[in-house]
């Protein structure tokens, strides 16, 4: 499946209205531009500097790497780079001979900027209460000051997935980029796709039924019947609305907050990011989706490898949850998280990495490494991280490899991207260099301050 | 008819005998791990070497060494062979970890509880882990006393305890046992005590009851031993809750504290001079960092996680650079999972402290001979050397590295877990189930 690119659409849409004005033919030829270089309009706003970074071992995860050579970068995109490049000579030069040049890294699925401590609830926002929150907008309350987003920046991450969390509908997703001055300024996509969570994989085990917690038993078939009802009703809602529209006779339907948040989904714009664990579970909902006509990128997805045929089948694109975790059922084998990746890739699934997480987003590389300890070839784990993610959420055009006409998101790093020990020496996002600095290197200074005063 | 009878039993006794003895020989702890590059922790890496395992204790490091027969031998080539890794802080492997219903429950014992078939076991072996110090939780002040236990999957509970390893005691700070987390119930009243001020008065309390108790009991047993001792004479009551605490007093017990801000380990420092009792390890020590000074001047141990934090608010200044600042500071690091999960993946959370400042070969003691020494147990275990017990860890790549995984895990020279055989039974269990 190719998800949606909304500049491509855009611009297609205008092409063929514009067609027959002869006026005009100047702006197609610039849209027709844009077209090809999507980047360039995204990134018109950024900053003008050339940079050249020379010396740099390149690995642009779509093409070949080389040993040494330069990139420039111009108006916040890649302008070039290869090995024998004449460097402009306003360019700003980084010599970075013993690092190594990679895309920077695409967090598939985080609750970056939306939970800070998990445990005080004052600085948690994932979670709206209730079941049906189509309404709810993570970009809303995305914390651009975050303590964990520059320390995920510091490991290499320049994008990432933030999802709200909980009930059946959680809310709307963001794709954002790690840097920016206002929760606005980070959106690549505003609402990128509505979250819906399937149940957990039963392990037998009852689960918790304490305080006040009286959950229905909510089995996924029971869900997805819910869901074809509200989807339903909001197909129903728009052509009453429609209808009314149509003849000032008929009372406009009154305000449905939930089917009019549903309608971008109903309508196949707005994709769905489906919580989904048990194989079963995929089962059931590869049919719902297709029945529903429904955009779908599955996320967990813990079971996948047991039916990973029909995954593909259906070309539903998955977003792998966290690997720090035990597997669902021990029956499944000790180490079935780690190979689910592995069989989903082999089968020809499209999967990318995801931290899950905001205080550990900065260890997304760690999750595709392990998947690559188990057997996952590992420029498919370097993929993974970068170039899928970026075609999954379709940003391709933009992001996920170091290609000519991409934003110039680099991480110069001194060993393998996804190694524990590497040090993230420079971060570029769409060209610009941004402050390493972070809340663990920011304590570290004050209080080696102790230390140092003994030396004065 | 007697004749076949007794034949019958013969040749059934003589099967069961040769039976045995194959069993008693694939497991009397006899191993050569040939090939294998020995990451020796004691010395620097010593390339392509075998390990010779005799009674499952090591018995040779070197090149080209041979067995007796019917040793079991294990081709090691392009692997990587390193101490079986020690988790210093867990819950694994016990029936309950919290008596919470009172703030001071020394009396409590872990080894009382051992679980030798929670599948936390298993999980813990196939990432390496031969040993934990698996403790109470921090639900009150003064804790129940942890337990060290070698994870021998499919043993019991008696062969699993590590006799030689320093007693311990748990002490908790801050916001768990001032439980500021927890949704109090309608009509259920708040716990003593329930800021950090209570929790060290709660302590002090304590340990002040504790000393008169060791006080009667040598007023008593001065008056015992005198010329001429009362005829009413009896010994004071056993309270085995003041016993606890008095032995902590004797020596006999070390401290074993779950704190993370700095001022709460500072005081607890104060508490143990006051008192004149040994702190083993502080637990989590997410500030250490702050109070190097301090800590190095008590020389007190830290059990710490490399990066997990900011999950509550006394975790939110955790600097992932803490284990590997407080290592270049001097002081005994160890990285512990707390957790039946990390655990498996604890050689990836000590690879982690190389990014923030200390080398592979000091990153792998975080979890190897540093975690023994604080256990009380590196005369035996925590590093390659001949005489130590032959518990082992095989890896596929360098364990410091992401790409590593733990392909076998060696107690006393017996195999625990084996990433091959599980393969290989999940083959053979798939063409069964295909050829039916």
């Amino acid at each position: 499946m190719k998800p949606i690119s909304t500049n491509k659409i855009i611009n297609a849409h205008k092409i063929a209205k514009i067609w027959f004005s002869p006026l005009i033919s100047l702006i197609l030829a610039g849209l027709v531009v844009l077209a090809l270089f999507p980047a360039a309009s995204y990134a018109s706003n950024q900053s003008s500097r050339v940079r050249a970074i020379i010396n740099v071992k390149i690995v642009p995860v779509i093409g070949q790497p080389l040993e040494s050579g330069s990139i420039i970068i111009k108006d916040g995109l890649i302008a070039d780079l290869g090995s024998n490049l004449s460097i402009p000579p306003e360019a700003k030069v980084i010599d970075a001979k013993g690092l190594t040049a990679y895309p920077g890294m695409i967090d598939g699925y985080s609750s970056l900027g939306l939970v800070e401590i998990s445990g005080v609830a004052a600085t948690v926002d994932n979670r709206e209460t209730g079941r049906i929150n189509p309404q709810v907008k993570a970009i809303e309350a995305l914390r651009y000051d975050s303590m964990h987003i520059p320390i995920a920046r510091a490991n290499g991450i320049v994008a990432a997935l933030v999802a709200p969390s909980g009930g059946l509908i959680a809310g709307q997703s963001t794709l954002i980029k790690l840097s920016g001055w206002t929760n606005r300024q980070m959106a690549i996509k505003e609402s990128f796709a509505m979250v819906v969570e399937l149940p957990q994989i039963r392990s037998g085990r009852r689960s918790f039924r304490g305080f006040g917690g009286q959950q229905p038993e909510v089995t996924t078939e029971k869900a997805l019947d819910e869901l074809r009802e509200l989807f339903h009703q909001a197909r129903m809602y728009e052509k009453r609305r429609q209808a009314a529209r149509n003849n000032l006779l008929l009372p406009l339907p009154e305000f449905d907050e939930t089917s009019h948040f549903l309608l971008p989904v109903v309508k196949g714009e707005l994709p769905v990011i489906f919580s989904v664990h048990g194989d079963q579970d995929i089962i059931q909902l590869i049919k719902f989706v297709k029945e529903e006509k429904i955009k779908a990128i599955f996320y967990g997805v813990e079971q996948g490898f047991k039916v990973a045929r029909e995954i593909k089948e259906a070309g539903i694109p998955c977003l792998i949850g966290s690997l720090y975790g035990l597997p669902p059922v021990w029956e499944d084998g000790y180490d079935s998280l780690f190979l689910n990746p592995v069989i989903l890739n082999q089968a020809g699934v499209k999967i990318a990495f995801s931290s899950s997480s905001s205080s550990s987003a900065k260890d997304l590389p760690y999750h595709a490494a392990k998947a690559a300890a188990f057997g996952l070839d590992r420029t498919e784990a370097l993929k993974a991280v970068t170039i899928y993610p970026a075609e999954i959420f379709g940003v391709d055009d933009l992001m996920g490899s170091l290609e000519p006409g991409k934003l110039a998101n680099i991480v110069l790093a001194n060993g393998d991207l996804l190694e524990l020990g590497t040090k993230i020496e420079k971060v570029f996002i769409e060209g610009q260099e941004i402050d390493l600095s972070n809340r663990y290197t920011e304590l570290l200074e004050k209080f080696q301050k102790r230390e140092q005063e003994k030396q004065l | 008819m007697r004749n076949k009878l007794i034949k019958t039993l013969l040749i059934s006794s003589l099967l069961i005998f040769l039976i045995s003895s194959a069993t008693s020989l694939q497991a009397n702890g006899n191993l050569l791990i040939k090939k294998a590059t020995i990451l020796t922790v004691s010395g620097p890496a010593i390339p392509e070497a075998d390990v010779l395992v005799i009674d499952g204790l090591i018995k040779q490091i070197g090149q080209n060494l041979s067995a007796p027969p019917g040793t079991r031998i294990i081709e090691a080539s392009g692997k990587y062979l390193m101490p079986g890794i020690i988790d210093t802080h867990t819950h694994i492997a016990l029936h309950g970890t919290n008596e919470g219903t009172d703030a001071v429950t020394p009396e409590v014992n872990m080894a009382t509880v051992i679980n030798a078939d929670d599948t936390s076991i298993f999980t813990a072996l196939t990432g390496g882990v031969t040993m934990v110090h698996t403790m109470h939780g921090s639900a009150n002040v003064i804790g129940g006393q942890n337990v060290v236990l070698k994870l021998k999957w499919g043993k019991p509970s008696e062969e699993l305890v590590v006799k030689e390893a320093f007693p311990t005691l748990k002490f908790a700070l801050g916001e768990n046992v001032k439980q500021s987390n927890r949704t109090l119930l309608p009509g259920r009243p708040q716990r003593y005590p329930a800021t950090r001020m209570g929790a060290n008065a709660l302590i002090r309390r304590e340990l002040n009851r504790a000393k008169d108790y060791l006080d009667e009991w040598d007023r008593y047993e001065k008056l015992k031993k005198s010329k001429n001792p009362p005829a009413t004479l009896l010994p004071p009551r056993r309270d085995l809750r003041l016993e606890t605490l008095a032995d902590l007093l004797r020596g006999k017990l070390v401290a074993r504290c779950h704190a993370y801000v700095a001022t709460e380990m500072v005081e607890f420092l104060n508490l143990a001079k006051e008192f004149g009792f040994k702190i083993g390890a502080f637990e989590h020590a997410w500030e250490a960092y702050k109070i190097v000074d301090e800590l190095k001047a008590a020389g007190v141990g830290l059990s710490v996680f490399i990066d997990s934090w900011a999950y509550k608010m006394e975790a939110a200044e955790g600097i992932a650079y803490n284990a590997a600042y407080c290592t270049n500071q001097g002081l005994l690091v160890s990285i512990n999972s707390d957790s039946g999960e990390r655990i498996r993946r604890l050689f990836n959370e000590a690879g982690k402290a190389v990014k923030y400042g200390i080398t592979q070969d000091e990153a792998i003691k975080l979890i190897t001979i540093n975690a023994a020494k604080q256990l009380g147990v590196d005369h035996l275990v925590g590093s390659i050397e001949a005489g130590k017990q032959a518990d082992l860890a095989l890896f596929n790549n360098h364990p410091m590295s992401a790409y590593a995984r733990c392909d076998m895990t060696i107690i006393e020279g017996e195999v625990y877990f084996d990433r091959e055989k599980i393969l290989k039974e999940r083959q053979e269990a798939a063409a069964k189930k295909g050829g039916k």
